[in-house]
This record gives C-alpha cells, sequence and structure tokens, in this order.
C-alpha cells in the first residue's frame, strides 16, 4: 500500500482516504464502548459521565472506591466465588468429551457424521430462552434445578460447540501419515494419541476450551433459570444490577471482565500462531 | 400476660427441645438487599438466639419463586420450607396448590389484648395462604423544584394524567395493575365502581384512552429502583414506586421530593409455606411463624424499612429508624394521615384479569 | 471369485467396521450428553405446547356431557350438567384441584379463576351437611374411611353403582396424585350426597348382591330417603355466582377440555377458537404477530447494519498484508471476547439521557439541556447495542472468504478497462457472496432469539419475542402459551440453520 498507481485518479484517491475513514470509525464504533467504562470505573463520584474534575485529569476526580466496593461486598464476592467455581469445572467436561468427539468427527468412517454435527452445534445455535426454558423444566423434574451440578451440566453443554469447532479445525490440518508412522514405528493408538496427535491438536483444545471458559463465564440466561439465588454468578448480579440500578460499581466489574478478556484473547491468538508453526502452515 | 405465658412456652419447649439434638436447617426464600436484612434482624436473629437448634438458610429467589415453586412440585422435590411473597404471587400459589391454607388463628398467636389474629390481620388476609407481614403501598411522589410548574403542588392522584398544570416526563410501572384504575379515577369513575368499569371493554378503552393522553411522556420502569434513580437524576418530574424507595431517596439521600399519598395503592406481602413439607419441617415452620408475626415482631421490623407492619396492634409499638433517628410511624403508609385517601386493591379481580389486561396493555405499548 | 478375494473383502468391510464403531465410540459420549441434558429437555419443553390433561382429568363428568351437547345461542346448562359438575367439582375442591384447572381456563376465559375458586369454597354448602348427618345418625361406620372403602370394593366386585364407585376412586387416586396420605383422609361428605341420588336412580334390586352389612345399610338409608331434602344444582350454582349461567364459561370448558390442544399454538398468532371454528382475536388484543414481525423487522435492521458496517472493515482487513491484518483483527476480536453485560452496561452508560453521549452534544451545544435525545429504552438502543453485539460474527466470515479472492482477478479487470465500481461489483463482489451470506444468516439466526439485550436496553417497543416466551415462563406461569412461542421461534431458527448448513456448511464456521 505505499503510494498510488499512477493510473489512480483523484476520484480514487479520496475514495481510498474515504474508506479509511470509514473502516476507522467502525473500529472507533467497536472499541469505544469497551473502552470508555474503564475510565469512568474510577470515577469519584457516582455519576456515569466524565466529571469536570476528571476531564482537567484533577487525582481529586479519580478513586478506586467503586473498586474497593467491589472486593468489599458480599454479593460481588459470592457471584466472583460461583463464576470460578462453575466455569472451570463445565469447561473441563465440555472439552474432555468434546475432544474425543472432534476426533471421531474428523476420521473419514464417521456414520452420520453430518446430522451428528448438527446436533452438536445446535446448543450456539438455539435461542439461549428456549434452552433455558427446556432445561429448566427438564433439571427441575430429574432434581438438578438450583443444584451447582446442574449449571454446570447446563454450561458444559453450551460450551461444547466451541470446542468441537476449534479442535475440528485444528484436525482438519493434521497430516494423517503421522498417526499412521507412529503406528509402524510400533506405538500402540494409546501412546499414538498422546505423543503425537495430541501435541499437535493441543492448541485447539485450549482454544477451545477457553472459548468454553467464557461462555460459561459470561452466561446469564441459563443460569437465571437452572441456577438459584445460592448459585448467583458475575453475570447475573451484573444482570440483576443492570435491571434495578446502575451502579459504578458494575464498571468496575466490567473493567475486571474486560482485563480478562484481554488476557484469553491473547492467549487464543498465541495459540492459533503455536498451532499454525506446528502444522507447517506459517504465516 | 396471655401472649407472655404462651411466649414462655414456647420458649421452654423450644429449650427442651434443643437438648434433645433435634437441630433443623430450615431454607426460607425472600427478596434479599434491605429488604431481607430488615427481616434478618426482626425475626430470624431473635429466633435463633432463642432456639440455638434451628439453622435458617437463606434464599434470595423471591422474585423467581412463582415459577420455581411449580417446577418443583411438578418434579415431586421441593427444597424450600418457607417463602416470602407479595400477595398477587400468594394467590397464585394457593389456587395452583403449592402453598398450604392456613388457619390463621389456630396458627398464629392473638394480639396482646386477646384479638383474635384473624381480626388483628383484618382484610390483608386476601388468600388463604398467606401469613401477612408487611403493608407497603404504590404511590406517586414528585420533584418540589420544577420552575415550569410555577408554583402549582400536586394535590391529588390526577395530577399524574395532567399534562397542562404539570408538564413534563412521569415514571409508571410497566404493567396494567394500578395505572388502570388511576386512570379510571382520573377519568371520573368512581373509587366503588372502578373494577366494575374496568370489567367491561368501553371501560377499558377508557382507561387506555386516558393513559394515551400521557403516553408520549411516560418512561415505564420495571423495577422499582428505576423511578428512584430517575426521581433523582431529575430525569422525571413525577411518578410512582414503593414507598420505601421514596422513604429512602427523601431521607437518605436528601433529594426535593415529596409523595403524593392520594389513592395510594396498598399491597400486601406475606409469608406462604409451601406444599410438601415432611410433618417435622412444617411443624418447625409453623413454629418460627408463630414467633415471627406476633405483634412485637411486627413493628420491630419497621424500625429497620418503612413499611408497615400488618398487624393493627402493632402499629403503636412501632418506634425510630435504627440508624435514622427518625420517628417511622408518619412516614408508613398505614399512618392515618397518609392513608386519608387510599385505594382499595382488588386482588381478587386481578387475579383474573391479570393476563387478559397484560396481554392488552403490551399491545396498547407496542401501538 | 476366489475365496482368497472373497476373504478380503470380508476382512476389509470387518476393519472398516471397527473403524466406524471405533469412531462413533469416541463420538457417543458427547452424544449421548448432548441429547440427554440439552435436545431431550428442549424436546420435552415443547410438548406442553400441546398439552392438555388438566381439564379433562379434573372434570370428567362436566367434560363427558358438554361434549354430547351443541351449545347454541339457546341453549342452557341443565340440572343433569351442574349434578355432574357438583360431582366433578367436591372432588376437585377436596384435592385442591379446582383452582388449578381454573387457572388454566383463566387463560382463555377471565374471570374463570374467580368462579371456580369462590364455588370451591361454598360447594360443601350444598345439601351434604344434612345428609352426613342423617347417615350417620342411622350408623356411625358412615363417616369413616374404612367402611367407604369396603362398601366400594363390594360395589365394584358387583358392578353396582358405578357412579359412586368412580367418585370415590378418583377422589383416592388425585389424592395421591397430589402426594397425600389416603389412609389419613376423611370421606368427603359429597359421597353421601352422590350415594343416594345413584340409589334413587337405581332399580331396587342392585344392592341385592352385596354382603349382607352393606344391604342391610343400604336398605336402612333408602327406607329414610323421605327424610333427605332434594338437591336443586341448578339453583345452588346460580346463587354461588350466576356467572354460571354464562354460556362462554360452558363453552370454554367444552373447547379446552380435549387432552391435545391447538389452544396455544393459536394464541400465539393471535387467533382464537371460535363458535364456528377458528377466528381472529380483537383487534386490541392481538400482540404476538405484532412481537414477531418487530423481532424480525429489528433483526432484519440489525443485520443489515451489520453488514453495512462489517463489509468495508472485512474488505479493508483482507486488503492488508496478514502481520497488520492480525493487529487489526484484534479490534474486532476483542469486542467479541467480551462479556456481553459489560458491552450492554457501557451502552446503557453511553446513551442514556444522562450519559456521556448526551452530556458531550450539550457540552459542544448540538442539542439543549431540555431536549436530550432518547436513545436507549427503545428500539434505537435495541439496535445500536445488538448491532455492536453482534458485527464480529458478520466480519469473522467475510473476512475469511475475502481473504482468499486473489487480488489479480480485479487488477485483471481494472487493466481491461473496468471502472473501479464495475471491477468491484462484477468481480469481487460477487466473489465475497458466500461470505456474506454466511455472515447474514448467522448474524441473523443469533439476533432473532436474543434476550438479555431487549430485555435491558429495549424498553416499551424494543423487545423481543424472546422476552414474551420469558414472561411466560417466570411470571404468568402460562408455560403452554410459553412452549407454543417458543416452539414457533425454535422452527424459524432450525429452518435457518438449514439454509447456512446448505450455503455455508456448519463444519465450516470458524472463530476468529
Amino acid at each position: 500500500m505505499k503510494g498510488f498507481p499512477a493510473y489512480a485518479s483523484t476520484w480514487d484517491k479520496t475514495w481510498h482516504y474515504l474508506f479509511r475513514i470509514i473502516c476507522c470509525v467502525v473500529f472507533i464504533f467497536l472499541m469505544f464502548p469497551i473502552l470508555v467504562i474503564i475510565p469512568l470505573s474510577f470515577n469519584a463520584g457516582n455519576l456515569f459521565t466524565f466529571t469536570p474534575e476528571m476531564l482537567s485529569l484533577d487525582p481529586e476526580g479519580y478513586s478506586l472506591r467503586h473498586y474497593r466496593n467491589l472486593f468489599e461486598s458480599p454479593d460481588w464476592q459470592v457471584a466472583m466465588y460461583n463464576s470460578f467455581r462453575i466455569a472451570p469445572v463445565a469447561t473441563l467436561v465440555s472439552v474432555s468429551l468434546g475432544t474425543l468427539a472432534a476426533i471421531g468427527l474428523s476420521q473419514g468412517h464417521m456414520p452420520f457424521k453430518h446430522p451428528i454435527m448438527a446436533i452438536l452445534i445446535s446448543p450456539m445455535i438455539v435461542p439461549l430462552i428456549i434452552s433455558a426454558a427446556g432445561m429448566f423444566f427438564f433439571y427441575s423434574r430429574i432434581g438438578l434445578q438450583g443444584t451447582y451440578f446442574g449449571v454446570v451440566l447446563a454450561h458444559a453443554v453450551l460450551g461444547v460447540p466451541f470446542v468441537i469447532i476449534t479442535v475440528t479445525a485444528t484436525l482438519s490440518g493434521f497430516d494423517k501419515s503421522l498417526t499412521r508412522a507412529s503406528a509402524s514405528l510400533g506405538a500402540g493408538p494409546v501412546r499414538t494419541f498422546f505423543k503425537v496427535q495430541m501435541p499437535l491438536i493441543l492448541p485447539g483444545v485450549i482454544s477451545g476450551a477457553l472459548f468454553a471458559f467464557i461462555t460459561s463465564f459470561d452466561e446469564v440466561v441459563i443460569v437465571l433459570f437452572v441456577g438459584s439465588a445460592k448459585l448467583k454468578t458475575l453475570p447475573w448480579e451484573m444482570f440483576s444490577g443492570l435491571r434495578e440500578q446502575l451502579s459504578p460499581t458494575i464498571l468496575a466489574v466490567a473493567t475486571v471482565l474486560v482485563s480478562l478478556s484481554v488476557i484469553l484473547l491473547t492467549l487464543v491468538e498465541l495459540l492459533r500462531r503455536r498451532s499454525q508453526r506446528l502444522r507447517g502452515l506459517s504465516s | 400476660m396471655k401472649r407472655l405465658t404462651k411466649l414462655v412456652a414456647v420458649t421452654c419447649s423450644s429449650l427442651l427441645l434443643a437438648g434433645s439434638a433435634w437441630a433443623i436447617d430450615l431454607t426460607v426464600v425472600s427478596w434479599g438487599g434491605a429488604y431481607s436484612a430488615s427481616q434478618v434482624k426482626a425475626y430470624h436473629e431473635p429466633y435463633m438466639e432463642l432456639n440455638p437448634d434451628v439453622n435458617f438458610i437463606y434464599d434470595e429467589s423471591a422474585p423467581e419463586a412463582v415459577p420455581k415453586l411449580r417446577a418443583m412440585n411438578e418434579a415431586g422435590n421441593l427444597t424450600w420450607d418457607l417463602v416470602d411473597s407479595i400477595a398477587s404471587d400468594a394467590i397464585r400459589l394457593c389456587d395452583e396448590g403449592l402453598a398450604i391454607e392456613v388457619d390463621i388463628d389456630e396458627m398464629l398467636p392473638p394480639a396482646p389484648d386477646g384479638t383474635p389474629a384473624s381480626e388483628d390481620f383484618g382484610d390483608l388476609l386476601v388468600s388463604d395462604c398467606i401469613i401477612p407481614q408487611i403493608v407497603y403501598s404504590t404511590v406517586a411522589a414528585y420533584r418540589t423544584d420544577v420552575p415550569e410548574w410555577e408554583g402549582r403542588v400536586p394535590q391529588d392522584i390526577c395530577a399524574m394524567f395532567d399534562l397542562e398544570n404539570f408538564p413534563g416526563k412521569r415514571a409508571l410501572e410497566k404493567r396494567p395493575i394500578n395505572n388502570m384504575e388511576w386512570a379510571l379515577l382520573c377519568a371520573g369513575v368512581a373509587k366503588g365502581d372502578v373494577y366494575d368499569v374496568l370489567e367491561t371493554e368501553e371501560g377499558q378503552d377508557l382507561a387506555f384512552a386516558t393513559l394515551d393522553k400521557i403516553k408520549d411522556e411516560t418512561i415505564w420502569w420495571s423495577s422499582a429502583a428505576e423511578p428512584r434513580q430517575q426521581m433523582a437524576d431529575n430525569e422525571i418530574k413525577l411518578g410512582s414506586s414503593y414507598n420505601g424507595r421514596w422513604f429512602d431517596l427523601i431521607n437518605v439521600d436528601g433529594a426535593p421530593v415529596e409523595i403524593l399519598w392520594d389513592a395510594q395503592v396498598f399491597d400486601i406481602d406475606g409469608w406462604v409455606i409451601p406444599v410438601g413439607l415432611t410433618p417435622e419441617r412444617q411443624e418447625a415452620v409453623v413454629k418460627f411463624l408463630h414467633f415471627a408475626t406476633d405483634t412485637q415482631r411486627l413493628a420491630d421490623q419497621a424500625k429497620f424499612i418503612s413499611y408497615g407492619p400488618a398487624r393493627m396492634s402493632s402499629a403503636p409499638l412501632v418506634g425510630k429508624h435504627e440508624t435514622l433517628g427518625i420517628e417511622m410511624g408518619p412516614h408508613l403508609p398505614t399512618d392515618p394521615d397518609n392513608a386519608k385517601n387510599i385505594f382499595v386493591y382488588n386482588f381478587e379481580w386481578w387475579a383474573d384479569y391479570r393476563d387478559d389486561l397484560d396481554a392488552k396493555f403490551q399491545a396498547w405499548l407496542a401501538n | 471369485m476366489t475365496t482368497d478375494q472373497v476373504s478380503l473383502r470380508r476382512r476389509v468391510k470387518r476393519s472398516l467396521r471397527i473403524q466406524k464403531l471405533r469412531a462413533f465410540l469416541l463420538v457417543a459420549p458427547l452424544l449421548l450428553f448432548v441429547l440427554l441434558s440439552f435436545v431431550g429437555p428442549i424436546i420435552d419443553m415443547l410438548f406442553r405446547s400441546v398439552e392438555n390433561q388438566l381439564v379433562g382429568d379434573t372434570l370428567p363428568r362436566t367434560v363427558a356431557i358438554l361434549r354430547a351437547e351443541e351449545i347454541d345461542d339457546n341453549w342452557q346448562p341443565g340440572d343433569r350438567l351442574f349434578a355432574a359438575l357438583y360431582i366433578d367439582l367436591s372432588i376437585a375442591a377436596d384435592v385442591k384441584n379446582h383452582t388449578r384447572v381454573a387457572s388454566r381456563l383463566n387463560y382463555e376465559k377471565a374471570g374463570i379463576a374467580s368462579l371456580f375458586r369462590s364455588t370451591g369454597r361454598k360447594i360443601r354448602n350444598i345439601g351434604s351437611k344434612e345428609y352426613e348427618k342423617l347417615f350417620v345418625d342411622l350408623d356411625k361406620s358412615w363417616s369413616t374411611l374404612d367402611y367407604w372403602e369396603d362398601l366400594v370394593a363390594d360395589l365394584e366386585r358387583q358392578a353396582a353403582l358405578p357412579v359412586t364407585t368412580t367418585a370415590f376412586r378418583q377422589w383416592q387416586q388425585d389424592h395421591i396424585g397430589r402426594g397425600n396420605d389416603v389412609s389419613k383422609l376423611d370421606p368427603n361428605n359429597a359421597f353421601h350426597v352422590i350415594l343416594l341420588a345413584e340409589l334413587l336412580a337405581s332399580p331396587a334390586d342392585v344392592i341385592a348382591g352385596l354382603a349382607p352389612l352393606h344391604r342391610e345399610n343400604l336398605s336402612a338409608i333408602m327406607a329414610i330417603r323421605d327424610q333427605f331434602p332434594p338437591i336443586e344444582y341448578r339453583e345452588s350454582f346460580l346463587e354461588f355466582s350466576n356467572k354460571w349461567a354464562d354460556r362462554d364459561v360452558w363453552t370454554t370448558i367444552k373447547r379446552y377440555s380435549p387432552r391435545l390442544t391447538e389452544g396455544y399454538f393459536l394464541n400465539a398468532v393471535d387467533l382464537k377458537k371460535g363458535n364456528d371454528g377458528v377466528e381472529a382475536r380483537p383487534e386490541q388484543e392481538r400482540l404476538y404477530i405484532k412481537i414477531f414481525l418487530r423481532t424480525f423487522a429489528m433483526s432484519i435492521i440489525i443485520t443489515l447494519t451489520c453488514f453495512i458496517l462489517g463489509y468495508p472493515v472485512a474488505y479493508f482487513l483482507a486488503g492488508l498484508p496478514t502481520r497488520y491484518a492480525n493487529l487489526f483483527l484484534i479490534l474486532v476480536l476483542l469486542p467479541f471476547w467480551t462479556s456481553l453485560l459489560v458491552r450492554t452496561a457501557a451502552w446503557k452508560v453511553l446513551l442514556q439521557e444522562q450519559g456521556v453521549i448526551n452530556d458531550t452534544l450539550v457540552f459542544i451545544g448540538l442539542i439543549d439541556h431540555a431536549n436530550r435525545l432518547a436513545m436507549i429504552n427503545n428500539q434505537t438502543g435495541t439496535i445500536i447495542a445488538m448491532t455492536h453485539i453482534l458485527l464480529p460474527f458478520m466480519i469473522l466470515p467475510l473476512f475469511s472468504v475475502m481473504k482468499t479472492i486473489p487480488p489479480s482477478f480485479v487488477r485483471a479487470a481494472r487493466s481491461l478497462g473496468a471502472t473501479p465500481l464495475t471491477a468491484f461489483l462484477r468481480i469481487y463482489f460477487p466473489q465475497s457472496l458466500p461470505g456474506m451470506g454466511a455472515g447474514m444468516v448467522l448474524v441473523f439466526i443469533l439476533a432473532i432469539g436474543y434476550y438479555i439485550t431487549p430485555e435491558l436496553v429495549g424498553g416499551n417497543n424494543g423487545t423481543f419475542i424472546s422476552n414474551r416466551i420469558a414472561y411466560h415462563i417466570s411470571s404468568s406461569l402460562n408455560w403452554g402459551l410459553g412452549a407454543a412461542l417458543a416452539t414457533i421461534l425454535l422452527a424459524v431458527v432450525v429452518i435457518l440453520y438449514w439454509t447456512y448448513d446448505r450455503m455455508v456448511g456448519i463444519d465450516n464456521v470458524k472463530l476468529g
């Protein structure tokens, strides 16, 4: 993109810049709301706008009180505790079952591959309120409603599509001759799996796990129906906070969650690159 | 005196039981926040002191209590022992056979002067399943600093529908209940005829036509905290909410707001006992209720939150607010000065027409 | 064919079968898990949209009579009907089922709930006190459940007095169904009324085959039959409430008596069962079609805005060298990874009347303080917030398709004399269509089922059908209607999912 070709007209040049401006505006649209809450969460007052003190960068205008509030309030503590108690276990379930299934699905001889795939991806597609209502009735019947185990199961199902998608994507570039080579060198299927297949698909598995984790960590509809007040998660607390009274503490929570997203995103990006390098698809 | 002996008897028996390793966990479902806190201070903590064998587990699921109880009942596995419920939900639970019908006089102690409990609660026993605790009211409030009103002060609920004298945004609850009645009152329907009129199609049209006048200027809330916030931000000049929210706004935040007690609508919050408890659990629950809904305990709750005790005999015992030091009596919806012109809400009627009118109300909003 | 060939083929087949089995066994645990904890529950819920046992099970005698009758303008509920209703409601009120069936019927006709509730309270007043007294005065055992149980068992053996026996058995069964201990109950005092009425209507020899004790007891009752006050069922019911004369109450019971009903589905599309089949609801009750249309219209707008905003960005990203593209892609992926509630909260902060955007506009003098823009709690708010939330789902598939379009094609077109616009429209755009289709269908599917964001920023006219489903599940308790609405929504989503699968293939879904 260095300079314009000789045949470019003024119109071409104008359009070129205009186009960049449009893209720039869209990027701002995407990022601005997320970025704007970060300074606001350090607001010393109880307002949701930039106070004059904040704009003049007066330290008086800033404070950590909303963060203090977040870490001192029992409600938010319970919510944090529950979120970190539910999401990892749900992730573990969806990743272990999902990885096995993805390996099975990527084998050439899998019968009914397509309809099965459609079923496994469906939790991502079916409107959450329908899944939530269905699970609410059914889990009540079998005594899982309002239990930790019930919420974990429900979240694990929601995480499944992400694991399937990322792991099958890694497997699609997988060179089958590697397993055959391993077998011909005398390794059993289990050994082959752990020594050859696993390291290669691991990046896909981990990024699937991160997707599953964030899905559970960010999920509110299911937890509202299948969970109970004792199992309040961060999103539940945020949801009721947003519905009731917009308190600045929510912005502090939001900032913490954005930081978490940045960390997860970085991890996924690093993994993606590693996977591409391992598979020789280096960019 | 009678009460005292009874209390002594209950205490003694509970102490005896405490010795016999008869510990029980009771899961009590309530609303959370300031309301639950006031209950814990007024009922649960004193009770646990008298009955060390009882341990309460608090669950804040009251907003979802009705569907969850129904699903639990369908499934036949009940995990709650006692549920706090507003009257209309209690009626629903009762109708669905999810709450047990209670014999108030048999279960609860009489007033200190010997008045049977059922008379002490009086008209508040709106369902066979509810044991009332508090009376709260949905009531209007207005800002006292609106320059456009040129010194005019809202005198009655019809100020809500009067854009000429009281211009500005207002907030009403996003449901037909209360709004339809107020609209009819201000369309000239006599108080006693409101529900008869509302049962007819013409009456409903009249109510909607009255609401139409302010539709563009109204912000509809679904959580009672919203109008409080909006009033504080001066986003609205008039609005309806629960009296406790307005109390906090005026006395805690010090906002220039007054409550317009005219045509306030009483609502009741009380306990319901779910169907399907084992006899031992039910007995433990009833024993707790015997204590927690007596005259003194109900009066105690008003120290922590500005809602009126449900027993008439509790009214003289209401004291000062625990932290604000304000005499609570005059701030309760049941205070005679505030209750000069109340609108009596017809629970039974709304149990019939709630779904029907809600659909019409939503359709009206969507147009 | 030699035997060797045959056995080789067999062995190949066998090994293939084993491979298939192994692949399937790997998938099976997850498939089972998803079927049991996700697909099963949803299908189970959908059945609620047609299920309707309650009315027929609770009021079997009333329903049987109503079914046989033609309810026209001149029809009046007769004494026989009220007598049947008396038996049904006496049992239902004893078991506390009457208000449940009333709640069900109240969804169809407002007013039935209180009618059943108040009648249930008073139904014991119909004759039963006097009857019970006369019975028990003759013999104390008439007040014990054991005696009734014994009598009913004997009657059943003789196939005599079926009305009494079925009523007694239904009463027992319904109590068991509600989890009550039958052995601890007192016999319902309506049984005395029912028994005498049936005895009077039966031939005298009906008790001939019974055990001597029962025969004696029943003859004793018959001997004092003149002392029993006659029961006027119709008058008694009309005294409780004149609504019992209302034909609509009876037609409602009749219409919603079958075990399976299409009523919820009709409701879900603003129709109802009328006298002459299905008819439209009155104008002011029509709600769901409106909300469905609104959901679709807003989803289309959201999809289009996503497309308009997403296409240039994807085009821009595709034109960058991979290293830079990955860098800019982070700007798309970060929102994608950020909590939905965080983003909704952010928009609430930005758009509200006392929010950042309004404050800025007031500050720079574009609008004055009194005329702040209402950008939230309405359709605008929902559209803005949802566009933001779903935009990455548009950009990512577009980008992955555009990456594969060789830039040389456009350059070739340009060198052959095409204007930039023509080159774009004729060469580039058609090649980006698959990505466009994938992105648009995906965004649309996700949009029509949205619940959280419309709930929080939708206000009065920006809510979706999902919000209405949630209302019926958690607030109105009209689970049948909620399930019917959910079924319709799910059907639309499944069709779109199928389309998506045909267009892109679900195995080609990419996440970042």
